[in-house]
This record gives C-alpha cells, sequence and structure tokens, in this order.
C-alpha cells in the first residue's frame, strides 16, 4: 500500500486541478466534463468502452508481440554481421524520420479498416526503439570477453547465444518497456485514421457527438490499459534481466 | 595436454604506417614463464594478441612460431586484467564456459577439482558479484586451468589486485602453471622479478633480456637479489621513454 501512496497523490493533485478548472472558468461540460461527471459516464458505458477497449487491447498485443520479436530478430542479425549493420542502421533511422500519422491512410488503404492495419502501426512504432536498444546491448559486450572466448575456440553463432544474447537481455528489457508506452500510441493513430471499432474509434465517435465525457472516459481507459502493460512488461523485463539462457 | 612449446615472435607492427615497434624478437622458452615488461602503450599487449592470433588495429609484417611446428591456435589460454566472469553464471558454470561455448558437455567433475585447486570450493555455487576481486580472478583462473592448455598467455591478470591478494595470486597461479610455457605481460618489476624465468623489456627500439636474480622463481619479496633487480629494472624503466 505504501508503494500506492505517491501515485494516489498524484492522481488526486490532478484531479483536483482538472475540478479547479471547471470551477474557475466555468467550463460546460460539453467543453470540460467534471471528473464526477467523467466517472458516471465510464461506469454507465462500462460494456461499450470494454467491449472497444477489449479490440484495441489486442491490437496492441498483437503489435507489441510481433514488433518484440522482429526487433529483436533484426537487432541479432545486424549484431551478427557487421556490413549489414553499416548498410542497414541509417535506413532504419531514415525510417524513423518519417511521421507515422503519415503513413496511417497507407496502411489503412492497404490493410483494410480492420485490426491488420492497427495491428502494423503498432508494430512500425515499436520495431525502432526495439531493435535499436536491444542491437546497442548486444555491441556493448566487453572487448576482453569475446577475445577469451575466441581463444576457447567458440563459434560466432556460440558467441551470439551463450555471451552477447545474455549480456544484452536489459537492454532489451529497456526497450520492450518503451515499446508497451508506445504501442498504444501507434493503435489508437490507426483506429483515428479509419475503423469501426477500437477505443480511437470510440473517441472520435463520442467527440463528433459532443459526448466529451465518454471521450474523456474511453481516453482515461486507454491510459489505465496502457500503465497496467508498461506495468506488466516492466515485470517481465526484470526477471529478464537476472534471467539466464545458460542454464 | 601436449608439451609445452617453446615461442618465438619476429617481425614488426606498424598502425597507419607508424611504427609501434621494429624487427623485434621475442623467445618464450618452453615450460617457462616469460615476463613482458613495459611502459604503457609500448606495444605489449599487442604482441599477446599477436601470439593469440587475435585482431589488433594495425598491421604486424612477421611470423610467430612453436619449436614444434604446431599451431598455436587451440594450444592456448588467456587471462586478462579483468576477471571477465559472466554475472549471470554462476561460479562453475563459468570454470567451464569453454566447454559450453564448444557446445560440448561439460566435465564438471574436472572443475570441482580446478575449483579446490584454486580454493573456492565453498563458493562454487555463486555469482561472482557475490565473489571479492581476488576470488574472481581465482575463479578466471581455474576457468584457464579447466582449457589445460599448455601454453598461457598472461595480460596484466593481477594488476587490479591490492598488495595482499596479488601475492597470494602470484604463488597459486605460478603452483598451478608449473610446466606450461607461459606469457606475463605486466608493467610492475617487482611482479617481473618474481615470477620471471626470463624477463624480456619492449621499448620502442626492440626486445631486450634483462638479467633475473639467481633464486628460481616463484621468489622471495625479500630477498635481497630480486629487491635490487626490481630496482635496477625500475630505474631503467623511468630512463627510456
Amino acid at each position: 500500500m505504501r508503494r500506492l501512496r505517491y501515485p494516489l497523490y498524484a492522481t488526486l493533485i490532478g484531479l483536483g486541478l482538472w475540478q479547479a478548472v471547471i470551477w474557475i472558468t466555468g467550463a460546460p461540460h460539453f467543453i470540460l466534463p467534471s471528473p464526477w461527471r467523467v466517472a458516471t459516464t465510464g461506469f454507465e458505458s462500462r460494456a461499450l468502452i470494454a467491449e472497444h477497449a477489449m479490440v484495441t487491447g489486442t491490437e496492441v498485443i498483437l503489435g507489441l508481440l510481433i514488433g518484440a520479436f522482429l526487433g529483436a530478430l533484426t537487432a541479432i542479425q545486424l549484431a551478427a554481421s557487421p556490413k549489414m549493420a553499416r548498410m542497414m542502421m541509417p535506413l532504419l533511422v531514415f525510417t524513423q524520420a518519417v511521421p507515422v500519422f503519415a503513413l496511417a491512410p497507407i496502411l489503412t488503404l492497404w490493410f483494410g479498416y480492420g485490426m491488420a492495419s492497427k495491428i502494423v502501426m503498432a508494430v512500425l512504432i515499436i520495431y525502432f526503439p526495439v531493435t535499436s536498444s536491444f542491437y546497442d546491448g548486444l555491441m556493448r559486450v566487453t572487448p576482453a570477453l569475446l577475445d577469451l572466448a575466441k581463444t576457447m575456440g567458440a563459434s560466432n553463432a556460440q558467441i551470439m547465444v551463450r555471451i552477447k544474447i545474455p549480456h544484452a537481455l536489459p537492454s532489451l528489457a529497456s526497450g520492450l518497456k518503451l515499446a508497451a508506452v508506445y504501442a498504444p500510441i501507434g493503435a489508437v493513430i490507426g483506429e483515428w485514421v479509419g475503423s469501426s471499432q477500437g477505443l480511437g474509434y470510440l473517441m472520435l465517435l463520442a467527440n463528433g457527438r459532443a459526448k466529451i465525457d465518454l471521450m474523456f472516459a474511453s481516453l482515461i481507459a486507454l491510459a489505465v490499459f496502457t500503465v497496467l502493460l508498461h506495468r506488466l512488461i516492466s515485470a517481465l523485463a526484470d526477471k529478464m534481466d537476472s534471467v539466464s539462457l545458460d542454464k | 595436454m601436449t608439451s609445452a612449446p617453446k615461442i618465438t615472435l619476429q617481425g614488426s607492427y606498424c598502425i597507419e604506417h607508424d611504427a609501434l615497434f621494429e624487427a623485434v624478437t621475442l623467445h618464450i622458452p618452453a615450460g617457462q614463464w616469460t615476463c613482458l615488461l613495459g611502459r604503457s602503450g609500448v606495444g605489449k599487449s599487442t604482441i599477446l594478441r599477436l601470439i593469440l592470433g587475435l585482431e589488433t588495429a594495425g598491421q604486424f609484417d612477421g611470423v610467430v612460431f612453436t619449436d614444434d611446428g604446431l599451431p598455436i591456435d587451440g594450444r592456448a589460454s588467456y587471462m586478462a586484467q579483468s576477471d571477465l566472469l559472466l554475472p549471470w553464471l554462476n561460479l562453475r558454470e563459468n570454470v567451464v564456459l569453454g566447454a559450453r561455448l564448444r557446445g560440448e558437455t561439460p566435465n564438471l567433475a574436472k572443475a570441482d577439482a580446478m575449483i579446490e585447486r584454486v580454493g573456492l570450493t565453498d563458493h562454487y555455487a555463486k555469482k561472482p558479484a557475490a565473489l571479492s576481486g581476488g576470488m574472481r580472478q581465482r575463479a578466471a583462473l581455474a576457468r584457464a586451468l579447466m582449457e589445460d592448455r599448455p601454453i598461457v598467455l598472461l595480460d596484466e591478470p593481477f594488476s587490479a589486485l591490492d598488495a595482499g591478494t596479488r601475492a597470494d595470486m602470484q604463488d597459486l597461479t605460478a603452483d598451478v602453471l608449473i610446466g606450461r610455457t607461459v606469457l606475463l605481460v605486466t608493467h610492475d618489476p617487482a611482479e617481473a622479478c618474481r615470477l620471471g624465468h626470463n624477463i624480456s623489456l619492449l621499448t620502442p627500439t626492440g626486445i631486450e633480456p634483462w638479467d633475473v636474480p639467481l633464486a628460481a622463481p616463484v621468489r622471495q619479496t625479500d630477498d635481497p637479489q630480486t629487491l635490487h633487480a626490481q630496482a635496477a629494472l625500475l630505474s631503467y624503466l623511468r630512463a627510456v621513454t
């Protein structure tokens, strides 16, 4: 309970400020609904929000799994081949310079209005942080350790599996923690551009019908989901820090 | 273990056309300790890497050969200044690292014997973080012994240890490596005078032999001849730049 005390204080202060803004500015509820109104609407629309949250959650989790897998695989490939790394790293950085927002309409065009385009979006947004952080970890192994392994007659594959990958797991863990926060952004951007379900869709729909309280409730549901996902991934990542592949 | 060979290195080495050392010859007699001494940056570790066949930054123009004509690759083990223990493995898993890296089934009974030999039996299940600096270096020694190779190349393996632990490690290492061809790269005249059957000085102008005290290694730290040799060596090293 003690650990929750400070996040609870922060939440109460945030809610207090929110309510204070309403009192001071006298904003009507269709511009800025009160926390209580949002909570009531959220509770009343819980089935609707849950239904759409399931869709976004599925997109995020599938995007996270696929993106983490592809990112980790790419990092290992790049670390195994310095030539490929020299060729691919500038390209990877270049792809990051393209705003993901700009890609969303194209992805919707290619992969349709369903979940696929949102999953691709989430994959794209987390691929680079995972690749980059894991690759850094793989390349940061003490050179003397690699020398030692070579004198012991280790193959490059064994060095990768038994030394580089276990050594880089904490870096991969940092990348995954970032990915857990980015993946929902990717999915929601995809839903904004074109979809018929998901929290992003529900937010746009509620906004269009001036149901700002529902929009806020959806937004809070998304934020809570992201925080929970981040906590889950962080717990897994902390385990990874101490896990050895070499049992 | 095959018998320990004599190793000879002959050649010059340059980095981007600047010579690091020119036309040197280093003899490492079979079954003895040879200490390669020199100031930092003079190329001691480069020579060790050349013998091990590891990558170096510059260009070596010369040869490394053994008196039995067999290659060094696969017959040498290596110990560095840092213990290089993998933090996610326990001591025994670290000692059998070589076998695991070659995809072989580790011989745990032999590993336990090596761990006992370096006096770490009570700690075999501990991770490196739970061991002291001296214990970690002893574990690294057990790992090198596990490889059971006739040639052992040591790159300042004792330099990060405190004086007492260093002396203990020197005694232990000399004891367990008897009969092997050992090259110890060091910048410490006291260490070279204590451990070396032969001492070679590496300076920018070449490699020259240095007379060792008459007593056989490991020499006593208070042996007057050893102290004298060490003082003379230090003066010489300070004079050459």
